[in-house]
C-alpha cells in the first residue's frame, strides 16, 4: 500500500485500489462479526449476551465456510486484490478453512460455560490476584462474554495474516491477531497470578517480536524499495543492492515470524503462557496462532526469498534442528500436562520448519496438510485437560492423571489416541502429517535433517507415551481429579478434534488433494 | 476367492477384537466368542494354504486397491510361500494361547476380554505385516502392532508390566521411525529413478535394483535397525528379556513367536530383496551380530534363573541362528532359516506354554523355586521335556531339520561363522537339560512346590502335595503343539515345499547363486 505514496505524482495519484469484495467475504464477515459483537456487549442486557454471541458465532461460521466454499469452487488458481495487498490463492484459502475450522472449535471450548460454571473467564483481567476484588469476581458465576469478539478480531487478524501479500499488510495483521490474544491470556477464572504472568510476558516478548518484525521490514523496504513479496522476490535476483540490508532485514523478519510460530530457541514465552492462559484459549492459540504463523512463513519463504535460498537454508536447518531438540527433550522433563503439550508443539513446530524450508510444491502441500492435522489434535487434546478437573480447577499437575482410565475410561482413551497422534503412530493424522513433510524434505534432499526429525520423533514419544502409563498402569491418586462432565460445547470441539484426527490418519487423500491443489499467486 | 481369504484373515480378528471387547462384564461369553473368532482365522488361512501355488508366480493372491493416491499408497495383499507359512503359525497359535490363558492368569481386576480383544487385534496386525506387499501399508501395521503389545504387557504383565512395555514401545518406535526415513527414501529413490513414486514392494524392487551401493547401504541401514530390534540382534535386544518376563504367557508366546518374526521376515522381504547391492556388501557385519547373538543367548540362557526370561535368552539366540542362514546367500541356509522361523514358532511357544502351567502350579519365575515336579506331574514333566529337546534341535523334532539346514548351508560360504554358531547348539543341549533337571528331576523339593513350612530341599510325598498334573485344558493347549513338533521333525516336507521357491526368487534377487551349481551336496 506504501507504494502508492512513493509513486512521483503523490497523493494526488492516488486512486482507490481495486477490491474484490466476493474473494474477500469469508476475511470481511469474521470482521464484521467482531465489530457486531463488541455493539452486542455495548448495547444489550448481560443475561442475553451469551445467547447472542454463540448464535452470532455460529452464523459468522457459517456464512465464513459457505463463501469460502464458493469460493473454492469459482476459482481455480486465485487473485490478488486490494492492489496487490492480499493474495487470496489457494494455499490462503485452505490456510482459511484450516483457521475457520479451528477457530469454531475454540470458540465452542469458549463458549462453554457448564465445564467451569460461568465459563473460564473472568471480566477485569488487571485486578490484582489474591484481593477481595479478585475473589469476589471469581467467584460470579455470570458468563464474562467480551472474549468472542476478541477472539473473532484475533481471528479476522490470522486470516489477513495468512493472505497478507505486502509485509505492511503483513504486519498489521499480525498485531490485529495478537493484541487481543495478549488480553484473552490473561482471563483465567482460576489461578489469576500466573495467568496475568502470561499475559505480561506474552505481551512483552510479543512486542519485542513485533518490534522485531517492524525493523526488519524497514530495512527490505530499503533493500527493495518494495513492502511486496513480489518485489522483494524480484530484487533478490539482482545485484546492485546491498546484501547486509537482505540479510539484516530477513533475519529480523524472520525472528519476529518464528518467535509467533514458537519455534525454539525463540519459544520461551510458549510453555509459560500455554500453561497460564484459560484452555480454551490455550487451545485457540495452540491450534489457530500455530496455522497462521506458518502460512505466513510459507508465504515470505516460497515467495519473496526463494531465489536466494541458499544463503539462508542452513541457518533454518539449524533453527529447526534447535527446535525438534528443545521441544523433545525439555517435554520430557515437564510434570504440567499443559507444559507438555506446550514443549510438544516446539518439537512440532521443528517439523513444521522441515516442511516449510523444503522450497517446492511437496514442502507446501505437506506443511499445509500438517497444520490441519496439528491444529486439530491439539484443539481436542487442550479439550480434554479442561475436563480433568479437581476442586481447584484444572488439574494439570501429571501426577494427579495417575490412574485415570479406571475413573474415567473413554477420557483415557480418547486422550491416548490423542497423544499417539502427536506422537505420529500411524492411523492417525499425525503420522500422515509427518510423513508427507518427511518425503518433501528428503525429496529435497535434507536427509540429514530429516533423520534428526526422525530422533528427535522417538525421543518425543517418551513423554506422551509417559503420560498414557500413567492413566493406565499406574493405580489411582487417593485424592485424584474427577472429570466433569462436559458440556455438550466442549464435547462438540472434542468429537471434531478426535474425528478428523482419526479420519486424516485413514483417508488423507481429500485433503491431501486440496492442500496441492496449487501454490501461491503473487 | 483366494485374494479374498488374506483380506478376511485380516479382518476377522479385528470384528472378533471389537465384538469381544463389548462382554467384559461377561468372562464366559467372551472367551467362547473370542476362541470362536480365533478358530474361525483357520479357514481363511486354510484356504489360502490350498490356493497357493508353490511354483506359481512370486506373490500370489494379490488385491491392490487405492488407498491414498496422492502418496502413490496402496492397499495391496499378496504372499509368498514366506508369508503364507507364517499366516498359518499365526492362525495356529492364536488359539492356542487363548486356551492357555483361560482360567486364572491375568492380573486383579482386569478383564478377560479386553485380554483376549488385544490379543485378536494383535493377530490382525501380525497377519497384515506378514501379507502387506505395499511398503507403506507394511510400515502402518509394523508400528500399529506396537499399541496392542503395549498394553498387553503393560496392563496384563507382571509388577514390572509398565517399566517393560515402555522400553518395548520405545525400543521398537525408535527402530521404526529410523525405518521410516529409509522407506520415505524408496520412494523418492524411485521417484527419481522411473518418474513415478511408489511404495508397491514389486515395483520398487524393479526401481531399486541398480540404484548406487551408497544409496542402498544408508536405506539397507534404516530397514535393518528396525529389523535388527524387532528380531533382536545381539547390541540391541535388550527389552526383549524385560517384555518377555513381563508379558502374560499368551502374549509372550506370541511376542518370541511370531512378532520378532516380522524381524527376519523383514530382512528377507526388504532388505534382500530391495538392496541387494547393500546386502552382499554388510553381509558380514550382519553375521557377526548373528553369531554373537548365538553364542551371547546361549550363555546367557545357561546362566537365567527367571523361567521367562530364559526364553527370550533362547529366542536371541535362535534368531542368531535365522539371521546366519539369511546372510549365508546359499539355498539351504535360506530355506533352513524361513524353517526356523516357523518351528522356533512351535518348539519355544511349546515350552513357554509348559514353562507358564509350571508357573501356575508353583506362582514363580524362579528355576529354584521349583524340584522334583516331575514326581508330581508326570506328564507335564514329559511334554516339558518333549518341547525341551525340541528347542535343542534333536534329531527327530522339528527344530533339527532347519537348525541343520542353516549349518550345512552356510559352511561353505561362512565356515568361520558357521562352526563358532555351532557352539549354540552344544549349549543348548546344556541350558534345556540343566534346566529340566533343575524342574523336574530329583526329590520334590522348592518353595514354590512344598510350601515354606517345608523348607527348601525337604523332600515331601507327592501324593499329599497339592501339585496336580495337566487338566484336559492343558492337555488340549499342548496336543497341537506335540503334534507340530514331533510330526513336522518327521516329515517337514509340506512346509519345505511351501517355501522352496519363494526361497529361490529370494535368492535371485539378491543375485547370488549357491557356491556348487545345483547346491544340494
Amino acid at each position: 500500500m506504501i507504494s502508492f505514496l512513493a509513486q512521483p505524482g503523490g497523493l494526488d495519484a492516488l486512486q482507490a485500489p481495486e477490491i474484490d469484495y466476493w474473494a474477500m467475504a469469508p476475511l470481511l464477515i469474521v470482521l464484521g462479526a467482531a465489530c457486531v459483537g463488541v455493539l452486542v456487549e455495548a448495547f444489550l442486557a448481560k443475561p442475553q449476551r451469551w445467547p447472542v454471541q454463540v448464535i452470532l458465532t455460529v452464523l459468522t461460521f457459517a456464512f465464513a465456510g459457505l463463501t469460502l466454499g464458493l469460493r473454492l469452487t469459482k476459482d481455480p488458481k486465485g487473485l490478488t486484490t486490494v492492489a496487490g495487498a492480499l493474495s487470496i490463492d489457494r494455499p490462503a484459502l485452505f490456510l482459511w478453512g484450516t483457521l475457520l475450522a479451528l477457530g469454531f472449535g475454540a470458540m465452542l471450548m469458549i463458549a462453554d460455560r457448564s465445564v467451569e460454571p460461568g465459563g473460564s473467564f473472568v471480566a477485569s483481567a488487571a485486578i490484582r490476584p489474591g484481593t477481595i476484588q479478585d475473589r469476589a469476581q471469581a467467584g460470579q458465576h455470570g458468563m464474562q462474554t467480551e472474549v468472542f469478539p476478541l477472539a473473532l478480531f484475533a481471528l479476522a487478524g490470522m486470516m489477513t495474516f495468512v493472505a497478507a501479500n505486502d509485509l505492511l499488510t503483513m504486519f498489521i495483521a499480525l498485531e490485529v491477531m495478537s493484541l487481543p490474544l495478549y488480553l484473552m491470556c490473561g482471563l483465567a477464572r482460576r489461578r489469576r497470578l500466573i495467568s496475568q504472568e502470561a499475559a505480561l510476558k506474552y505481551f512483552l516478548l510479543g512486542a519485542f517480536a513485533s518490534a522485531f518484525f517492524l525493523y526488519g521490514l524497514a530495512l527490505l523496504y530499503g533493500y527493495a524499495q518494495s513492502v511486496k513479496l513480489a518485489d522483494i522476490a524480484e530484487a533478490t535476483g539482482g545485484t546492485d543492492r546491498s546484501d547486509t540490508l537482505l540479510y539484516a532485514g530477513f533475519g529480523l523478519l524472520l525472528v519476529g515470524l518464528l518467535f509467533k510460530a514458537s519455534v525454539g530457541p525463540f519459544h520461551t514465552w510458549t510453555p509459560d503462557v500455554y500453561q497460564g492462559a484459560p484452555t480454551p484459549v490455550t487451545a485457540f492459540m495452540g491450534a489457530c496462532t500455530k496455522v497462521a504463523a506458518f502460512g505466513a512463513i510459507l508465504r515470505v519463504l516460497q515467495v519473496a526469498f526463494k531465489a536466494s535460498s541458499w544463503e539462508w537454508e542452513y541457518v533454518l536447518w539449524a533453527v529447526a534442528i534447535v527446535s525438534m531438540a528443545i521441544g523433545a527433550i525439555l517435554g520430557i522433563t515437564q510434570t504440567d500436562v499443559k507444559r507438555m503439550i506446550a514443549y510438544s508443539s516446539i518439537a512440532h513446530a521443528g517439523f513444521l520448519l522441515l516442511g516449510s524450508i523444503a522450497l517446492n510444491h511437496d514442502g507446501l502441500s505437506s506443511t499445509l496438510f500438517y497444520l490441519l492435522t496439528y491444529g486439530f489434535t491439539t484443539l481436542a487434546a487442550f479439550g480434554v485437560v479442561s475436563l480433568v478437573r479437581n476442586a481447584d480447577g484444572e488439574a494439570t499437575h501429571l501426577s494427579q492423571w495417575a490412574g485415570l482410565a479406571k475413573r474415567s475410561p473413554l477420557v483415557a482413551a480418547v486422550f491416548s489416541f490423542l497423544l499417539l497422534a502427536l506422537a505420529g503412530i500411524p492411523l492417525t493424522s499425525g503420522f500422515i502429517g509427518k510423513f508427507v513433510v518427511f518425503r518433501a524434505a528428503l525429496a529435497e534432499g535434507m536427509g540429514p535433517l530429516v533423520v534428526v526429525a526422525l530422533i528427535a520423533s522417538a525421543v518425543a514419544a517418551f513423554f506422551y507415551l509417559r503420560v498414557i502409563v500413567l492413566m493406565y498402569f499406574s493405580e489411582p491418586a487417593a485424592d485424584g481429579p474427577a472429570v466433569s462432565v462436559p458440556g455438550a460445547f466442549t464435547t462438540a470441539a472434542i468429537t471434531l478434534g478426535v474425528v478428523v484426527t482419526l479420519l486424516l490418519g485413514v483417508l488423507p487423500g481429500f485433503a491431501l488433494d486440496w492442500a496441492g491443489a496449487a501454490g501461491f499467486v503473487f | 476367492m483366494g485374494a479374498a481369504s488374506l483380506l478376511i484373515a485380516m479382518l476377522l480378528p479385528l470384528v472378533g477384537a471389537i465384538v469381544v471387547a463389548q462382554f467384559s462384564k461377561n468372562e464366559k461369553t467372551a472367551k467362547t466368542v473370542a476362541m470362536a473368532f480365533a478358530l474361525a482365522e483357520l479357514i481363511p488361512a486354510a484356504i489360502a494354504w490350498v490356493e497357493y501355488d508353490p511354483n506359481g508366480d512370486r506373490l500370489q493372491l494379490t488385491m491392490v486397491a487405492d488407498w491414498i493416491p496422492a502418496l502413490g499408497v496402496h492397499f495391496a495383499l499378496g504372499v509368498d510361500g514366506i508369508a503364507l507359512v507364517m499366516l498359518a503359525l499365526i492362525a495356529v497359535l492364536v488359539p492356542i494361547v487363548l486356551l492357555g490363558d483361560w482360567v486364572g492368569r491375568l492380573p486383579a481386576g482386569r478383564s478377560y476380554a479386553g485380554y483376549a480383544a488385544l490379543i485378536l487385534l494383535m493377530e490382525m496386525c501380525m497377519v497384515g505385516v506378514f501379507v502387506a506387499i505395499d511398503v507403506f501399508l507394511f510400515y502402518v501395521l509394523f508400528e500399529v502392532m506396537l499399541i496392542p503389545m503395549y498394553f498387553l504387557i503393560g496392563r496384563f504383565g507382571g509388577p514390572r508390566g509398565s517399566y517393560a512395555a515402555v522400553k518395548f514401545f520405545l525400543y521398537s518406535l525408535f527402530g521404526g521411525l529410523i525405518m521410516l526415513g529409509s522407506v520415505i527414501g524408496c520412494y523418492v529413490v524411485a521417484q527419481n529413478r522411473t518418474g513415478t513414486g511408489t511404495f508397491m514392494w514389486a515395483d520398487l524392487v524393479g526401481a531399486l535394483h541398480g540404484a548406487s551401493t551408497t544409496t542402498q547401504i544408508w536405506l539397507f541401514l534404516g530397514f535393518f535397525l528396525a529389523f535388527a530390534i524387532k528380531a533382536p540382534l545381539v547390541p540391541l535386544h535388550t527389552w526383549l528379556p524385560d517384555a518377555t518376563a513381563e508379558a502374560p504367557i499368551g502374549a509372550g508366546v506370541l511376542l518370541v513367536g511370531v512378532l520378532d518374526k516380522v524381524g527376519t521376515f523383514g530382512f528377507l522381504r526388504y532388505n534382500l530383496a530391495l538392496f541387494p547391492q547393500a546386502s552382499q556388501k554388510l553381509a558380514p557385519y550382519v553375521l557377526v551380530l548373528a553369531v554373537a547373538g548365538v553364542l551371547y543367548g546361549s550363555l546367557l540362557a545357561v546362566g537365567q534363573r527367571d523361567m521367562k526370561r530364559f526364553m527370550a535368552y533362547v529366542s536371541i539366540a535362535h534368531f542368531g541362528f535365522i539371521a546366519l542362514g539369511i546372510f549365508a546367500f546359499t539355498s539351504q541356509a535360506l530355506a533352513g532359516a524361513v524353517l526356523y522361523m516357523v518351528m522356533h514358532g512351535f518348539s519355544t511357544g511349546m515350552l513357554f506354554v509348559c514353562a507358564g502351567m509350571v508357573i501356575d502350579r508353583g506362582g514363580s519365575r524362579n528355576i529354584e523355586d521349583y524340584g522334583g515336579m516331575h514326581r508330581a506331574t508326570p506328564l507335564l514333566g514329559g511334554l516339558f521335556l518333549i518341547a525341551g529337546l525340541s528347542v535343542l534341535s534333536l534329531p527327530g523334532t522339528n527344530s533339527f531339520v532347519p537348525e541343520f539346514l542353516v549349518l550345512v548351508g552356510s559352511f561353505p560360504r561362512e565356515p568361520v561363522f558357521t562352526v563358532l554358531a555351532t557352539i549354540g547348539m552344544v549349549l543348548a543341549a546344556l541350558y534345556v537339560l540343566w534346566m529340566y533337571q533343575r524342574i523336574f528331576q530329583g526329590p520334590l523339593r522348592g518353595t514354590a512346590l512344598v510350601g515354606l513350612a517345608g523348607g527348601p530341599g525337604t523332600a515331601q510325598d507327592p501324593v499329599t502335595s497339592k501339585i496336580r498334573d495337566l487338566n484336559v485344558r492343558e492337555m488340549l493347549v499342548l496336543a497341537p503343539l506335540v503334534i507340530a513338533v514331533v510330526g513336522f521333525g518327521l516329515y517337514p516336507k509340506p512346509v519345505l515345499d511351501v517355501i522352496g521357491p519363494s526361497v529361490s526368487a529370494t535368492m535371485h534377487e539378491v543375485g547370488l547363486t549357491d557356491l556348487v551349481e545345483g547346491g544340494n551336496r
